[in-house]
């Protein structure tokens, strides 16, 4: 019930970056025609942690898909608290909610 | 009265109609005054009876009495709120029997057959109960994707005691911050309500009437979806 897709790295220019934004690449969207349908969907970077928070040591980082980034189906994303750097090229779950369809 | 602007600039300080032709577009020889009706202005004071010969018989007490109290720091009054939120519209791709894929919450990935939409803007949705395990159900529209398969269904016929108010919460006798209630551990879960139960069974009755007249409808039902390897969400056909 979620599209898969990969942490790309950070909104960035050749030299700097900006952390509050992710880029984040859509397995299967390949063109920003294509992006308009997960604009808006919410996106959940899960991971583990050592220690347990509220009985689990899974945790998770919600955001949203923004806009497309570039033209080949390239997305960005803001999270509630911007990804670690550690997340560059892990999975990530585009969610199919809110639904427009 | 709000109306459209009488005057308007033809340059930067050059209004197009002069003072007197302002004046004149008021046509305030046809208006006629509101006549005031002779109302008396509502009593602020009354009068009260005192006893005792030297107290002079009446006095009199104003019926809008000063406050007794007035705060030592400025209060803040909050500012007025206009906006009002309206009830989602309904999206056009879901109709009464529409077949519904709910995304997330418990029942995610069910197919769930769509009966209204209730004052809240939430959608009423139905397993129904015997197929797929969904009861009687409020849905937003947001967390649903709406398929173009429909069942037959007649959305008068809906039971009308369904709405927000049959979904409230029903207050549980609170059995005080006693002791024994501590002890006695979790609470045993009650029952639905008999009424409840009554709803459901007669609202899946006229969806499985129709529903049990399509080929593989129930079978449709009662699966789950997902998405399987290679299936991107956008390029889905619902």
């Amino acid at each position: 019930l979620y599209a898969k897709g990969r942490v790309l790295g950070f909104k960035r220019a050749k030299r700097n970056q900006r952390p509050d934004i992710s880029l984040i690449q859509i397995e299967g969207v390949k063109t920003a025609v294509d992006t308009e349908f997960y604009l808006g969907k919410r996106v959940a970077f899960v991971y583990r942690a050592k220690s347990e928070v509220n009985g689990s040591k899974i945790r998770c980082i919600w955001g949203r898909v923004t806009r497309a980034h570039g033209g080949s189906g390239v997305v960005k994303a803001r999270f509630r608290n911007n990804l670690p750097a550690k997340s560059f090229g892990a999975s990530v779950r585009v969610m199919m909610y809110p639904s427009r369809v | 009265m709000v109306h459209k602007p009488r005057n308007s600039f033809l340059t930067v300080g050059v209004s197009k109609y002069s003072r007197s032709q302002v004046i004149a577009k008021r046509v305030l020889y046809k208006r006629k005054p509101v006549s005031t009706l002779a109302v008396c202005p509502p009593a602020s004071a009354k009068k009260v009876e005192v006893k005792g010969a030297k107290n002079g018989g009446s006095r009199s007490v104003a019926l809008n009495k000063a406050p007794r109290f007035y705060e030592a720091e400025d209060v803040a009054k909050p500012l007025k709120h206009r906006k009002h939120a309206r009830t989602a519209t309904l999206r056009s791709t879901i109709t009464p029997g529409t077949v519904l894929i709910l995304l997330a919450g418990r029942y995610r990935g069910k197919r769930v057959v769509f009966l209204k939409q209730l004052e809240s803007g939430l959608l009423l949705v139905s397993g129904p109960f015997k197929i797929n395990g969904v009861p009687l159900k409020r849905v937003n529209q947001a967390y649903v994707l709406a398929t173009s398969t429909k069942v037959n269904i007649d959305a008068a016929k809906i039971d009308a005691q369904l709405n927000d108010a049959f979904f409230a919460r029903t207050k549980s006798a609170k059995k005080a911050a006693t002791e024994e209630a501590f002890f006695e551990g979790q609470k045993k879960k009650e029952p639905l309500a008999e009424n409840k139960v009554a709803v459901q069974k007669a609202t899946d009755k006229l969806i499985l009437e129709a529903v049990n007249k399509v080929e593989y409808l129930p079978q449709y039902l009662a699966s789950k979806f997902s998405l399987s390897k290679g299936q991107a969400p956008h390029a889905l056909k619902l």
